[in-house]
């Protein structure tokens, strides 16, 4: 790469609410630079897991570099970055944005602004990023782009004037979002003879290389053979390679101040290398690393058992597999009485844990039960002591605590103005103190309320996307604890206490709770040849009850020379189905039962 | 040299009933012809497969086999007479439907040697028998009956369903002092099963069913019992029940897991250590047998291991139920060697018991069954 193209590097990312089209647009923009011919291209080239084209969000960011000839006439490199598209994942999308000078700012000319739109948007500015409105979807009939451009005007106060109106999917006007991003977005300060200052803004484990740091250089020059030091874990390493990513990986001798790629330094676990961390030379470090760096604390915890006991080493090797590749992810071994050994296991929120169980499912074809997340509760002891609790069966006895508190988030929900009075319904429900509402235009707005995280967690995206029919979107950020008059809800089957099952929740919906979760597992238990009761408890006192009815027939009336094979299939298939159930003292209960227990109730 | 079953059948009816699932077809007279030609065919076939055997039951089973010329069933048993080692024949079975009989075919039936019947009727009341989809009355079935006793015939079973639409206990009863009445050798009384794929399963399906409730159906079941037992019969199957040594010898050979061979269309065969069968559709099965070749569709062996779970759960079916010195002569271990664990669960939870000679279901048991069979499986 000739040295005087360097003022010709654009560095920026997108940003939009989930399905508002980014990488659509991202497979555009490598399209029409030609990086790869179309049919070359697999659909949305940048989200590269299975799991993420299917439910249409990005989860791990990356970058690629497209080379542009612009309208002046000049060569143009631009770096794109990719965010993940998820609340879960904020301080990631936070750490790409300030890799960038730039962001385009896509909205859904049907939809307009949504949750996420916002949230983003504030993160961009928190970066000081120059903002490109882009309005997507104009080729759907009911594309309103000059009210969403209003909009965007009115909410956010970014001027939409010269906004190109696009269709990604189509391919309508991607240059001029092209033109945009040369003409708008400011090139990079390049440094090249400062100390090395460089941002990692995403980490991947690869099995050949170690870990693949996706950096962004501020100051100064990378080579191999250098000696770097990570500035927030202290760590050192010896670069092996430079390099930038143009579809696939090339090496090359170095980047410079302004550069966007990747480095390799046999480095064992992302851990070592985690998002936000400031790369510097060991020799010639840099005075101060840069702002924003935050180690990754998980919100959500859950405990995940093999379902069969033999598997444990697998399921610990699953998880240390995917924890190479993923800073956030943090277990260790926990025991149940009812699910034997397991890990419990801390995510950044519901998401990530869903991710990583359906990564341990089909990645790693493991049969796992879940048991209900929980949030980190405060434990204030009577004699002085905290505990921190994730885990309701390490709550110790309600007589030697003296209060507990839970952490409640800052929630931020948009809707339609028709959807107000069943959002405010649902909020009241899940225990939610209204701050305040502001209008957005006439019938739209957002709700501000504060709600405990153990709720949200539980089913409030579920209930929301039910009750709004999917029109209102939702984010939230910690603010901190409160003190809250919780209880342990525990489970009892066939008058056995399952560890499994217990809850931390508050003394309020003790009873909701404890006679939704009662009735659910009445359905999902399957009779036994005696009547089994299902009880919940608080403490000693038993609030709600019911009984699965005994079995009174389990019988094939006929059976001749035709049907020997096939009944013995259909024992074998039953006997199999009992072999993923769970004996719980003399009651067999199935894996879905772990899981009915999340799920919302219509 | 083995003595072995030997089963036909004849897939044809004037219409199919609600409840079944069985390979048969209405409206395909016109190939009857046909079909017997190439039963023939694979009979024949068979005729080198097991030379060395005797044959010791067959059983005519369909579909109707009633309902198609009596000329082809005397033709077959015609061939088999001739082409098969038939010094232990003992029993000959063939299937009738009330209303597809008339003395003249009965006469044929038993000079061609047929020494048991066995009737469907499901149920005495005519609403019900509409409901399922039968398309004789209560008294084409008495009819038959007559003709069956006046052709001679001293060997009948009657088959009978309970727990059918709308169907309440004293109409069970009903039905069990028309059995007390007639005394049939054999009463076969079966639970309703919903196969799936069969018009009365959609209809329960969408709901549109009145069917007794679980322990209504029991309550049938242990009536049946009970009555039938004071009547004299036998219980000696989970659904079979029969007068002084008129058990079904051929269905016995089933439940015992010994071998037979099934011709016709989507029978099936049990024959050194392979359990295989043929092709159900008539186009593949003519098409096989033109060639010379076996009509068969699919099979698999089975290993000791497979044996022993089906002799064990098949003879739990079985009243009486596992011979222990019969399991340890077949299969040289003790069957305490492979099942101690599970024998004593079962005998704590009441729903086995056992004696010197045989393990067996209790009432409660015979009830639940599957929870017993399925750990019997290796």
């Amino acid at each position: 790469m000739n040295k005087n193209n360097k003022r010709n590097i654009r560095n920026f990312s997108i940003i939009a609410h989930i399905d508002h089209g980014k990488s659509t647009l991202a497979d555009r923009l490598i399209e029409k630079t030609g990086m790869l011919t179309s049919r070359q291209m697999h659909s949305q080239v940048l989200d590269n897991m299975d799991l993420e084209r299917e439910r249409g969000i990005t989860i791990k960011l990356k970058a690629v570099r497209l080379i542009y000839k612009a309208k002046d006439g000049e060569e143009y490199i631009l770096n794109l970055i990719d965010t993940p598209g998820h609340v879960d994942f904020t301080y990631e999308v936070s750490r790409s944005l300030a890799a960038c000078e730039g962001a385009i700012l896509i909205v859904d000319a049907t939809q307009g602004i949504e949750a996420q739109t916002l949230a983003n948007v504030y993160l961009a500015l928190d970066q000081d990023l120059e903002i490109l409105p882009v309005i997507n979807k104009i080729d759907l009939p009911s594309a309103r782009p000059e009210e969403v451009k209003a909009e965007v005007e009115d909410i956010i106060g970014i001027d939409c004037e010269e906004a190109p109106l696009i269709s990604a999917k189509d391919g309508t006007n991607i240059e001029s979002v092209l033109e945009e991003i040369v003409s708008k977005v400011p090139a990079p300060q390049m440094d090249v003879d400062a100390p090395l200052k460089a941002l990692i803004f995403d980490s991947i484990y690869d099995t050949y290389k170690g870990v693949i740091c996706y950096i962004r250089v501020f100051e100064g020059t990378i080579k191999p053979g250098m000696e770097i030091k990570l500035m927030a874990t202290g760590k050192t390493f010896e670069v092996v390679e430079v390099g930038v990513i143009t579809g696939k990986h090339v090496v090359l001798d170095k980047l410079e101040a302004g550069d966007v790629g990747f480095l390799t330094a046999s480095i064992k676990n992302v851990k070592e290398a985690t998002v936000g961390d400031t790369i510097t030379e060991k020799s010639n470090p840099t005075k101060e690393a840069l702002p924003g760096y935050k180690e990754v604390i998980p919100m959500v915890y859950s405990g995940i058992y093999p379902a069969e006991g033999e598997d444990f080493n697998s399921v610990r090797e699953a998880l240390e597999k995917l924890q190479v590749n993923d800073a956030a992810l943090i277990f260790e071994p926990e025991t149940s009485v009812a699910l034997g050994f397991g890990f419990r296991c801390g995510f950044l929120g519901l998401l990530h844990m869903e991710i990583i169980q359906e990564r341990l499912d089909r990645e790693f074809n493991l049969n796992i039960i879940t048991t209900a997340p929980s949030v980190i509760y405060k434990v204030m002891k009577n004699n002085g002591e905290m505990l921190e609790i994730q885990n309701p069966s390490n709550l110790p006895p309600q007589t030697e605590i003296d209060y507990m508190e839970e952490p409640i988030v800052k929630a931020s929900i948009m809707t339609p103005t028709d959807y107000v009075g069943t959002i405010m319904e649902l909020c009241q429900n899940k225990r939610g103190s209204f701050i305040n509402m502001e209008y957005l235009e006439e019938t739209r707005v957002i709700l501000h309320y504060e709600l405990p995280l153990n709720e949200v967690i539980y089913d409030f995206f579920d209930a929301l996307k039910s009750k709004t029919r999917g029109y209102a979107s939702f984010d939230y950020e910690l603010k901190g604890y409160v003190r809250s008059d919780l209880v342990k809800l525990d489970l009892l089957i066939n008058a056995e206490s399952v560890d499994a099952f217990s809850l931390i929740v508050h003394r309020d919906k003790a009873y909701e709770r404890g006679k939704s979760i009662t009735q659910k597992l009445v359905d999902v238990i399957p009779r036994h040849q005696f009547a089994v009761p299902i009880q919940a408890a608080v403490g000693s006192k038993i609030i709600a009850r019911e009984t699965i009815r005994a079995l009174r027939k389990d019988v094939l009336a006929k059976c001749y020379g035709g049907d020997i094979s096939r009944k013995r299939k259909l024992l074998e298939k039953q006997k199999e189905g009992k072999k993923k159930m769970r004996q719980i003292g003399s009651v067999e209960v199935p894996q879905e039962a772990f899981l009915t227990v999340l799920k919302y109730d219509e | 040299m083995k003595e072995i079953g030997l089963y036909i059948h004849i897939p044809f009816c004037k219409s199919k009933c609600y409840y079944c699932d069985f390979t048969s077809f209405s409206n395909q007279e016109n190939i009857v012809e046909k079909y017997i030609e190439n039963l023939v065919k694979e009979l024949s076939i068979y005729k080198e497969i097991i030379k060395e055997d005797r044959i010791k039951t067959i059983f005519i089973g369909g579909g109707t086999p009633s309902y198609i010329d009596e000329k082809h069933i005397e033709q077959i048993l015609k061939f088999i007479r001739a082409n098969f080692n038939i010094e232990t024949l003992e029993e000959v079975t063939i299937e009738i439907n009330p209303g597809t009989l008339d003395i003249k075919k009965a006469k044929v039936y038993k000079n061609a040697g047929i020494n048991r019947i066995s009737m469907g009727v499901q149920t005495l009341n005519d609403t019900h028998l509409k409901n399922i989809g039968r398309i004789h009355t209560q008294k084409e079935f008495y009819d038959s009956y007559d003709i069956l006793r006046k052709a001679g015939f001293t060997n009948i079973n009657v088959d009978f369903i309970f727990g059918l639409p709308d169907e309440t206990i004293e109409d069970v009863e009903e039905n069990l002092k028309a059995i007390e009445s007639l005394k049939p050798e054999h009463v076969s009384y079966y639970g309703l099963i919903l196969e799936k794929d069969t018009p009365l399963y959609r209809l329960n399906k969408n709901n549109k069913l009145n069917l007794p409730s679980e322990s209504q159906e029991r309550e049938m079941y242990h009536l049946i019992k009970k009555r039938l037992k004071n009547m004299g019969y036998r219980h000696y199957e989970i659904s079979n029940f029969a007068l002084k040594e008129k058990e079904c010898k051929h269905n016995i050979l089933y439940w015992t897991i010994e071998p037979y061979i099934g011709v016709g269309l989507s029978s099936h065969s049990y024959l050194n250590n392979r359990r295989f069968w043929n092709r159900d559709n008539f186009k593949d099965y003519f098409i096989d047998l033109n060639k010379g070749i076996l009509p068969i569709e699919g099979g698999e062996d089975t290993n000791r291991d497979m044996e022993i779970a089906e002799f064990s759960i098949m003879s739990l079916r079985l009243i009486e139920g596992i011979d222990k010195k019969r399991f340890k002569e077949r299969f040289k271990k003790d069957i305490k060697y492979y099942f101690k664990q599970i024998i004593n669960k079962h005998l704590k939870d009441g729903l086995i018991v056992e004696d010197d000679n045989f393990i067996k279901l209790t009432s409660k048991g015979l009830d639940l069954s599957n929870l017993v069979e399925i750990d019997f499986l290796l």
